[in-house]
């Protein structure tokens, strides 16, 4: 009785095989109470963290491994400024740049929705312009790297021969997703500024590009940690 | 729509949110200019890295007030990563171990 009750309450069984997989996956089920770009962005986000994670233990095996010491970071990115020799201090004022952009990025989303154009717009370009300010002090650092240290993805004077490709690796693969990002929001800024998204009244897109963003600045906070700090 | 509960905080929210994040981004760098070493550098390290990880998911990217089938889908698949980090450090213990005995001399 139990049995049939159950079966009763059922839907009719579908086609299995080929069909089967075209019906279930076109069957106009929503798994996610959200935007579906809004799903897309953090299934995309998911997928790059396993790539950045990665690097991040690739970096700690070849730490591990070696036999050779590890050249200190707090020596190699320290700046001499006015005189005094500040252990670090370029790294940090890069960490303290993203993080602004981030709330920046925060409150563009929040302005968006309120249907606040101009603000909305406006914080975006901010955002944008402190992700250029971030590649640029990263483009300073690599300079300085390659120049006056000698540190090559094959070896360095300092230690070991994996700092140099350890560096360029992680530092590279996140740099390039800022720079992408710089131009991901100067392009949706630009539309919101336009009034593209006010004329449809959806404002999603600043939140998915604000994810993207959010995430480039959460990958920051691991490699300032394990690479700079560890 | 889920989104729009979630949006509707005060702008002083996130700042305080960047606020925390710049104390918590000049603990972790007090904890290197200071020269801290050993067991305690690492587990502070480690400890702000995670708030801060924190603050950015939840508040910042929302995921606070998402609901419970988006957080499960997002964040336990990374678990994983657990099990890769630990075969990588006995691979890495193994192959330091390997290169001391064999090159060493």
């Amino acid at each position: 009785m139990s049995v049939d009750a159950m079966t009763s309450s059922m839907p009719p069984a579908a086609a299995g095989g080929l069909p089967g997989v075209v019906t279930d996956f076109s069957s106009d089920k929503q798994a996610f109470a959200v935007p579906w770009g809004k799903a897309m962005m953090w299934i995309f986000l998911l997928s790059d963290t396993f790539i950045f994670s990665c690097f991040l233990v690739s970096y700690m095996n070849v730490r591990m491994s070696t036999t050779v010491p590890w050249p200190n970071p707090s020596e190699v990115f320290a700046l001499t400024i006015g005189g005094h020799h500040i252990p670090l201090i370029l790294i940090a004022i890069m960490t303290f740049v993203l993080i602004t952009s981030s709330g920046t990025m925060a409150m563009a989303v929040n302005y968006g929705y309120r249907g606040n154009r101009g603000r909305t717009a406006a914080l975006m370009l901010i955002t944008a312009a402190f992700g250029a300010a971030f590649v640029g002090m990263q483009a300073f650092e690599w300079t300085k790297l390659i120049l006056e240290e000698g540190i090559r993805p094959w070896g360095n004077p300092l230690g070991a021969a994996q700092f140099g490709s350890s560096f360029f690796m992680i530092t590279g693969f996140h740099g390039l997703h800022v720079s992408a990002g710089v131009i991901y929001l100067t392009v949706v800024a630009l539309k919101v500024w336009r009034g593209d998204y006010e004329r449809a009244g959806n404002y999603e897109i600043v939140e998915i590009a604000g994810l993207y963003w959010h995430f480039v600045d959460l990958v920051w906070v691991f490699i300032f940690a394990f690479f700079y700090l560890w | 729509m889920s989104t729009q509960e979630g949006t509707q905080h005060p702008i002083s929210v996130y700042l305080w949110i960047w606020l925390l994040l710049f104390v918590l981004s000049t603990f972790s760098y007090m904890v290197d200019y200071l020269h801290v070493q050993g067991l305690l550098r690492w587990s502070l390290i480690i400890v702000f890295m995670l708030l801060k990880a924190g603050l950015i998911v939840s508040i910042f990217m929302h995921m606070k007030w998402e609901r419970l089938a988006l957080k499960l889908a997002i964040l336990v698949p990374p678990l994983c990563l657990l099990v890769l980090i630990g075969l990588m450090a006995i691979e890495g213990d193994y192959t330091f171990l390997t290169r001391l005995a064999t090159f060493a001399h």
